[in-house]
């Protein structure tokens, strides 16, 4: 019974997902149409042409057809799988953001897990210590985490490790001069090591303020009275039940987190010169490139949808306590 | 004199009483809108006594604070709460030290309701508590055998408790209480929502541990369940306890009860004049200068408005009233 | 009966109480923010002059943040990017909350009305917030307008939902219930007694929505969109900064940041500490 439900449940929301997606393009197209950028431009940059083969282009690019008209054929293209050509890259949409997506979910994947489970800990001690000089100083450093400038951290970090230590180099996914077979997997893993732990501390924050409410919360119930009232104190009884019950509402709310993760990811990539999907986006962004742009937004949508996806069936397939709610309600 | 001779010759009223409640006042510091501070009392001058192998049951109407006192007892009380007056177990004194030593084992406590039980653990790890390794295998067995006679089916014992039913998760709750072997039980509301039938068994569950020699403490709005079982009531009025009376002076017209409240409450009953009293109770937040129950009292003077009464102890009862002999 | 409200106040000399810390806090952090506004709009050309004979300084007491390599002086260019993101900051929140007042209002018309509320919000929410800033600020032609509009157009999700959840429970009220029986119009009950109970969640919502704002507007200035290179913003102070940490002028990039980091704390603590005077409960923490 519970696997129908589980597929019914996966059914309605591949539906949803495909009206966003509906959506998101065509608002997002409109959005770009009424730009008043000019794809020929962009494409063109520094370079110059003849009036034939502008003519070319234009006719490539639709510079004269309807708005509605090329949206068809753009989305009608990506039904196919062709998200079109990249003006900056001079290369498939798809295969730039594949490239760019891999790198980028490493990056992200890492420090996502990271954040968690350092988060999840200082959270843990910051309430367990609710009050204490111990709470206060993890309580100021999320405060300060959440109000510090992303890329502002990404700077001191990259000023401190690498050009004043020197442990790390100061950009580029690979090192310079190298051809991307030659780059070995110690190089890859030398420079992923700052982005990674700059993405990181910054997402501690808000799990950890999180949990740390949470348990408290959790501390102050019923059933932990009771606990008590049976003789259960300390590490035992956070043990017991605090952390079975703060668990699952963290870790939902870091899939829930993957908006925010993925907007680090952009500001961090520019600051180290991390090769990923976020500095693509921000290039796309700067110097026009509206294929590009517009795939990115869509794999983004989709990769945010994801993470609500999972959050989603937690909530409603793993935590029993929901369960109980809908039978008091 | 005849009262007198009854009571000393009673069962366990030879020996002193295992938990002395003396003359506890309960505070809640609070802050109301605009972060102005505020305290406010919600137990005031309130004595009780318990004693091994008898029921005593707490009855006042419900929300007005009858649960804090069972949680003042047991040391769980929030920390924005503050507690005067001394309590004694046992003959030593009850710190907050020794209640954090005792409470699990010597004080047990049966909640009021499913929320008391953890969301995400399973029946029977709760109820065998946070054990050592080695006690476990013997513990579950008890647990096994007391889940057995409240007629608790294995298969319980791997379920959530929101897979059980109202009637189910008071049998849960009271026999945490009966493994744990203590020597005082609480138990808080433990009967709302229950049939005559499963009224009856609940009941019968505590009649039991008093037999086996516990002290009872039943905190109850229903004074029809307390006078069923209970050996001594006391009465729980706007955060104080006006009389502690033996289930024997309930009788007639209550004329052998000791307070003006009580015995309107007796006659309010039903199954008597079913006259009911006028007037509330205070509310928390109102001070009252004397008597608690002056507003509303048929025998009141203008002592009665000066100060708490003293607390008397007449017939073998305490009682706070001027106007007793 | 008098009531048992005692207000314990310790007084001045005894330490303040958590409502005069409270306040005091909240007084000292505003006029912190108006100071560097006001500041801001007082700087002069001529103190931001170039100065080559000063140049890459590094900070010392003529200049506190040290100099650029146009021998500006950094602590004047940070006030004034401050006040520009302060000010850009307080439009762009204004802009959203009257978003979210509309849209919240219009939610407790009906049905229909509320779930198309919810729809665009969830909308709004898919996309990660830095895209589609950047999205739009590109539909309004980039620049400085397409970048405040960027800002100014995706800040009011959450507020709309806090609002909707605000409204669902008011009405349920006895009052709201007792005029609609009276037969008061929908839009007469919403202006009338929904509106007022909400404005104190509008003017906490705007403030919240503050440092938000200002992070998205430095964040996106940062990356190369909006503002042009001369205006002193502080993302753009910022990743000029970058070309010259290898060069070991840590100062460019440090004190900026940081008063940027200072200014979201002020804002962060006016909003969570007016939350508590109006919400009690979370003040034992």
């Amino acid at each position: 019974m519970k696997q129908r439900k589980l597929g019914y449940f996966i059914g309605k929301k591949i539906l949803k997902l495909l009206c966003l997606l509906i959506v998101v393009c065509i608002a997002s197209f409109w959005i770009v149409e009424q730009s008043p950028i000019d794809p020929v431009r962009a494409y063109i940059g520094e370079m110059s042409i003849q009036p034939e083969q502008k003519a070319k282009l234009e006719e490539y690019w639709g510079v004269n057809t309807p708005s509605h008209e090329k949206f068809m054929n753009w989305a009608g293209n990506i039904l196919k799988g062709d998200f079109g050509i990249s003006l900056i890259y001079r290369m498939p949409v798809t295969d730039v953001m594949k490239e760019r997506f891999t790198a980028s979910i490493i990056l992200m994947a890492s420090s996502w897990l990271m954040s968690g489970i350092l988060g999840f800990i200082l959270g843990i001690i910051a309430g367990m210590k609710n009050g204490t000089l111990v709470d206060k100083v993890i309580k100021t450093y999320c405060y300060i985490l959440i109000a510090a400038p992303t890329f502002w951290l990404a700077l001191i970090m990259l000023l401190v490790f690498s050009v004043y230590l020197g442990w790390f180099p100061i950009g580029l996914g690979i090192p310079i001069g190298t051809v991307a077979d030659d780059v070995t997997f110690l190089d890859r893993i030398h420079h992923l090591i700052l982005p990674t732990i700059t993405l990181s501390l910054l997402g501690v924050a808000s799990i950890a303020m999180f949990t740390r409410e949470k348990l408290i919360e959790v501390m102050s119930s019923d059933y932990i009275l009771f606990a008590k009232a049976r003789g259960e104190r300390g590490l035992g009884l956070i043990m017991r039940h605090g952390i079975r019950n703060v668990a699952l509402p963290a870790i939902t709310l870091q899939f829930l987190g993957f908006s925010e993760l993925f907007g680090g990811a952009v500001l961090v990539e520019q600051v180290f010169s991390y090769p990923g999907i976020g500095q693509a986006a921000v290039a796309a962004g700067l110097r026009s490139d509206v294929p590009l742009l517009l795939g990115i937004v869509i794999v983004s949508t989709i990769f945010v949808f994801f993470g609500n996806l999972v959050a989603d069936i937690i909530y409603e397939f793993i935590d029993p306590r929901i369960k109980q709610q809908e039978m008091t309600t | 004199m005849e009262d007198i001779d009854r009571i000393t010759t009673k069962k366990a009223r030879n020996n002193e009483a295992l938990l002395k409640v003396k003359d506890i006042s309960l505070s809640f510091i609070q802050y109301t809108s605009g972060l102005r501070q505020t305290e406010l009392k919600v137990i005031s001058n309130l004595n009780l006594e318990a004693y091994s192998g008898e029921i005593l049951a707490v009855v006042g109407s419900s929300g007005s604070g009858k649960s804090l006192l069972a949680h003042a007892i047991l040391g769980i009380l929030p920390s924005n709460a503050r507690l005067y007056g001394s309590m004694e177990y046992n003959g030593q004194p009850l710190t907050q030290e020794k209640k954090e030593e005792i409470r699990g084992k010597e004080i047990a406590l049966i909640p009021q309701s499913t929320n008391y039980l953890d969301p995400l653990m399973r029946i029977s790890n709760q109820v065998i508590g946070n054990v050592n390794e080695k006690n476990k295998e013997s513990i579950k067995k008890l647990q096994r055998y007391v889940f057995q006679k409240y007629n608790l089916k294995p298969e319980v014992d791997r379920m959530f408790p929101h897979e059980l039913s109202g009637g189910m998760i008071r049998r849960v709750l009271v026999s945490t209480a009966v493994i744990s072997s203590a020597r005082l039980v609480i138990a808080d509301e433990p009967t709302p929502g229950l049939d005559e039938k499963n009224l009856k068994e609940t009941l019968s569950y505590f009649k039991d541990m008093a037999n086996k020699g516990c002290a009872v403490i039943l905190i109850t709005h229903d004074i029809d369940a307390a006078l069923k079982i209970s050996d001594r009531i006391a009465i729980f009025y706007a955060g104080t306890i006006l009389e502690e009376a033996n289930i024997e002076d309930f009788a007639n017209d209550g004329e052998n009860l000791r307070h003006p409240y009580t015995r309107a409450l007796w006659n309010a009953l039903p199954q008597n004049k079913f006259k009911a009293i006028k007037g509330h109770q205070p509310m928390q937040d109102e001070i009252i200068e004397g008597c608690f129950f002056y507003e509303r009292c048929s025998i009141k003077n203008e002592l009665c408005s000066k100060g708490i009464p003293e607390l008397k102890t007449i017939n073998g009862g305490l009682v706070r009233c001027n106007n007793v002999s | 009966m008098s009531t048992a409200v005692l207000t314990i106040n310790k007084g001045l000399s005894g330490g303040l109480n958590l409502r005069q810390k409270t306040i005091l806090l909240i007084s000292f952090m505003s006029l912190l923010l108006l100071t560097i506004v006001i500041c801001s709009l007082f700087i002069n050309e001529r103190s931001l002059s170039t100065d080559f004979d000063s140049k890459n300084l590094a900070p010392s007491l003529k200049h506190p943040f040290g100099t650029d390599w146009m021998g500006r002086d950094m602590f004047i260019r940070t006030i004034e990017g401050l006040g520009l993101s302060i000010m850009i900051g307080a439009f762009a929140s204004l802009i959203s909350t009257l978003i979210s007042v509309i849209l919240g209002l219009f939610s407790s018309v009906g049905k229909i009305a509320d779930s198309f509320v919810s729809w665009l919000v969830d909308l709004f929410l898919s996309i990660p917030h830095l895209l589609l800033i950047i999205l739009i600020s590109i539909g309004f032609g980039g620049g400085a307008t397409g970048v405040i509009i960027g800002v100014a157009l995706t800040h009011w999700p959450s507020l709309t939902r806090v609002v909707r959840a605000e409204i669902k429970q008011l009405k349920t009220q006895e009052y709201v219930h007792i005029s609609r029986n009276f037969g008061k119009s929908r839009w007469w009950i919403a202006t009338k007694h929904i509106l007022p109970h909400l404005i104190p969640k509008f003017i906490l919502g705007t403030i919240l929505m503050f440092p938000h704002a200002i992070l998205h507007e430095a964040s996106i200035t940062f990356l190369g969109f909006g503002l042009s290179p001369h205006e002193p913003a502080i993302g753009i102070i910022l990743s000029e900064s970058m070309k010259y940490l290898s060069a070991g002028y840590w100062w460019l990039a440090f004190f900026p940041g940081l008063s940027l980091l200072i200014v979201i704390l002020a804002f962060d603590m006016i909003g969570e500490n007016l939350g508590k005077l109006m919400n009690p409960k979370k003040a034992h923490d």
